[in-house]
């Protein structure tokens, strides 16, 4: 019996089987990425008498945004959105003990042991940490855009902290520190609790300002 | 002269397309990778805002979102032009402070994850930058009442101005 040759497949329509794929793709996906700024909202408290926790006022940082979008921090009008980071950071920092910011405790927070030549062999911080709370409080007819930026300044404020305290420590960028890497998670977490991001969101109530 | 007669019956050259699957197959996974499903159809009108230092969001099946905006053009007609809220793809449509609604959406929600999962819930909340937060903070107290309360305010990437 005389060989066959092999046959070959036409492949001049898998193109087109291709494009169809790919146009379905191109439909039922989208692009965007899930990206924001998450916080946590604090609980409802359980019993009826409510738990007014008493802060002194010097450890509050009071922002106020109006129903113009007009902040008022620690009751000066008219701050400016680009002047709020450094405030917030001075307010957390209080590096002149000024008796007007918020008070500092003393803390002890572990580093994996080794991890920089500026900490102790066993790797245990000494140092101050502030007890400031920032209280943000809205107007119901502020605009959730101003909010959502005041939100941001506030949050950028604590991520400074935590980069220039990361930059002197252990000379990494906060940013690029590996979750994955077990010891630098250590560490990430460990600057996490040296500046807390103590921002209360408050009970909603009108500020007012002038229509 | 018939030196340089080309020989009747050629028409024009083919091109050879044997690469071109392989061309579209490289497209197909592209997009494949980089994309996602699009899952729920956004009834309202958003316009993101955009800030600096936002954090990607992880673990989808953990996140369900609330838009609030105006209706879409064509829903309009339907549902005015007044600020509407949006569960994942339910418009609802309701005068007043839509506490029950966002509770009932929570608990249903919550039902839906593995029972190690329950406690972290993650509640995205998409909304247009020219809300006003009272409808924002009706709608955080009812996420409070039901104890949904790691939320995430939507926002893209700023890489304007701060640059950093």
């Amino acid at each position: 019996m005389a060989k066959r040759e092999l046959q070959e497949v036409n492949a001049g329509s898998m193109a087109d089987i291709a494009f169809l794929l790919l146009i379905f793709f191109l439909v039922a996906t989208t692009m965007d990425v899930d990206t924001g700024l998450t916080r946590l909202l604090p609980p409802i408290p359980e019993d009826e008498q409510e738990q007014e926790v008493q802060v002194k006022k010097r450890n509050v940082l009071v922002v106020l945004i109006n129903r113009n979008d007009q902040l008022m921090v620690r009751g000066e009008f008219g701050t400016r959105i680009d002047e709020l980071k450094d405030i917030t950071m001075e307010f957390f920092l209080n590096s002149n003990n000024d008796p007007e910011l918020p008070e500092k405790e003393e803390a002890e927070v572990q580093f994996p042991p080794g991890s920089s030549p500026l900490l102790p062999p066993d790797g245990l911080w000494r140092g101050y940490v502030s007890r400031g709370v920032i209280s943000l409080q809205n107007d119901r007819s502020t605009t959730y855009q101003q909010y959502l930026l005041v939100q941001n300044e506030l949050v950028a404020a604590v991520n400074q902290l935590r980069k220039d305290f990361c930059k002197l420590y252990f000379d990494k960028n906060y940013d690029d520190l590996n979750m994955n890497i077990p010891s630098e998670k250590e560490i990430s977490e460990a600057i996490r609790s040296v500046y807390k991001m103590n921002i209360s969101e408050a009970e909603p109530k009108n500020i007012g300002g002038l229509r | 002269m018939s030196k340089f007669k080309r020989k009747k019956g050629t028409g024009a050259q083919k091109i050879n397309t044997a690469s071109l699957p392989d061309i579209i197959f490289m497209l197909l996974f592209f997009f494949m990778v980089s994309t996602t499903m699009r899952e729920t159809e956004v009834m309202v009108q958003i316009k993101p805002t955009e800030v600096s230092e936002v954090k990607k969001l992880e673990q989808k099946k953990l996140v369900s979102y609330i838009y609030i905006g105006r209706p879409a053009r064509h829903l309009q007609s339907m549902y005015g032009s007044e600020p509407i809220i949006q569960l994942n793809d339910k418009l609802i449509n309701e005068e007043g402070i839509p506490t029950e609604s966002v509770q009932d959406f929570v608990l249903f929600e919550r039902e839906k994850l593995p029972e190690v999962d329950k406690n972290r819930m993650v509640m995205s909340l998409r909304i247009d930058q020219d809300i006003p937060m009272g409808k924002v903070d009706d709608v955080k107290q009812a996420l409070r009442q039901a104890k949904a309360l790691i939320i995430n305010y939507s926002a893209r990437k700023d890489h304007g101005e701060q640059g950093r």
